[in-house]
């Protein structure tokens, strides 16, 4: 944000997001990294075009990570602190797969989110809503040979941001995710169905192609759901594009 | 072909869920032939980025790309290649690391390749670390070759040692004067002439 301006109104910001939603989304379906209504942009979103260049060998190969690295107590971020987390405990379970829809396997996920108030275990987080003692809000898990992942944790609260007047966040969980490939490298969030914040919030509509925006979105699975314990959410994730073979560090 | 999932910001508040202990030292301090390299961001106004977070992934002196686990907890002996570095009040950075060696058969000079994540950077980016000393390798880079000297000198860092042993600073600018080239590598996979090219704006 301009220090020279005042914060925008959500109505403004609103009117902003409806004219940025007429131009044409990118094929990819990411955002434009200059996206006006998310004001923090402003300065952050190089002025050049992306210089399109090949990938090196070493942009086509990816960081290992294994059983050393993740313990399976990771995942279940409802069980790092003596006590129980308040809030709605729920289990959030997918497939990490490439664009040919191929599992990718034993590859790392990291989760970070907000607790069931919606406030942040961080320094920087001065929204006036209680921290929970029992709650971190950080996790890790190695996807299996089928690419499938599962995370136990609570529901995380919506939460007020300063972009603009009365700014909020949906409930989200952020993503980070290694594919074979450095290239397919993605941090993302992930929403939950339903969400009436949807509309009013420039980083979801930064996705401006609204089947990509549901591609965000997890589902609800009562197959996933478990009785008397916890609801169950899924979300597939799709790395960008497909990747090459990856190349024999040996035989090149 | 499945649609892909879209990038979103890394935010403000990853302090708790990216960055993991010694994520700077890919080696352990005084590791013979160890460099530091180290570095400050800025936005478009010039100002220190006080909440990005760096990642490097390379080859060792050898030329191989590591293929052992442990990016996150390394055992003291094997060469991850894997550095994630949060930059601090004041926009800086540091890491310690061993010189990448190209590959066996790769047309790129020695390089780290970097992924720049940030509050109000809804899409990371790529960029890259090339060496200053790799003169004829750098000449014929697939990447530098085709830039021009002012924008090539963004992703050359520049000597800079410390008292513990040779190092480099490499500065990144996110936006405006000096802007460090930022790379679209999406063009893996498919069928590309190897040259370097810039995109046509949308």
């Amino acid at each position: 944000m301009s220090a020279s301006q005042q914060p925008a109104t959500q109505r403004e910001v609103s009117a902003e997001i409806a004219t940025a939603a007429g131009v044409p989304p990118r094929a990819d379906g990411h955002p434009e990294r200059a996206y006006g209504p998310y004001r923090s942009t402003a300065l952050r979103a190089p002025q050049q075009p992306l210089v399109v260049s090949p990938p090196s060998l070493t942009e086509l190969a990816a960081p290992v990570f294994g059983a050393r690295d993740v313990a399976p107590i990771d995942a279940d971020l409802t069980r790092h602190h003596t006590g129980d987390p308040l809030g709605e405990r729920i289990i959030v379970t997918g497939r990490v797969l490439d664009g040919d829809g191929r599992p990718v396997r034993h590859q790392l996920l990291e989760i970070w989110q907000a607790n069931a108030a919606g406030r942040y275990r961080h320094e920087g987080d001065q929204h006036p809503a209680p921290l929970d003692p029992n709650f971190t809000g950080g996790g890790r898990a190695i996807t299996d040979d089928e690419g499938r992942y599962r995370f136990v944790t609570i529901k995380p609260g919506a939460y007020p941001w300063r972009n603009h007047t009365n700014a909020w966040r949906p409930a989200h969980i952020h993503f980070s995710l290694f594919g074979t490939a450095f290239t397919q490298r993605l941090v993302t969030q992930m929403y939950f169905p339903g969400d009436p914040l949807f509309g009013f919030d420039p980083i979801f509509q930064s996705v401006t192609d609204e089947k990509a925006q549901q591609r965000l979105v997890a589902a609800y699975d009562h197959d996933v759901t478990e009785p008397e314990w916890a609801l169950g959410y899924r979300w597939d994730i799709v790395l960008d594009g497909a990747h090459a073979t990856p190349p024999d560090p040996d035989g090149v | 072909m499945l649609e892909l999932t879209p990038s979103q910001t890394v935010g403000p508040f990853f302090a708790f869920g990216l960055p993991f202990d010694g994520g700077g030292d890919v080696v352990p301090a005084g590791t013979p032939g160890a460099i530091t390299l180290h570095g400050t961001v800025r936005d478009g106004a010039g100002a220190p980025v006080p909440d990005a977070l760096l990642e490097f992934w390379q080859t060792g002196p050898d030329g191989r790309l590591p293929t052992r686990s442990g990016s996150l907890h390394r055992d003291g002996r094997s060469f991850t290649g894997f550095a994630r570095v949060p930059t601090d009040r004041a926009g800086d950075y540091h890491l310690r690391t061993l010189r990448p060696a190209a590959p066996s058969g790769s047309p790129h000079a020695p390089h780290l390749a970097v992924a720049v994540f940030a509050r109000g950077l809804l899409h990371h980016l790529f960029t890259r670390v090339y060496f200053p000393n790799h003169v004829e390798a750098n000449a014929a880079d697939p990447l530098l070759s085709v830039l021009d000297e002012e924008r090539r000198a963004t992703l050359v860092a520049v000597p800079d040692g410390g008292p513990t042993g040779p190092g480099y600073r490499f500065d990144v600018r996110m936006q405006g004067p000096g802007e460090t080239v930022f790379l679209d590598l999406s063009t893996h996979g498919l069928a590309q002439p190897p040259v370097a090219t810039t995109e046509t704006p949308a």
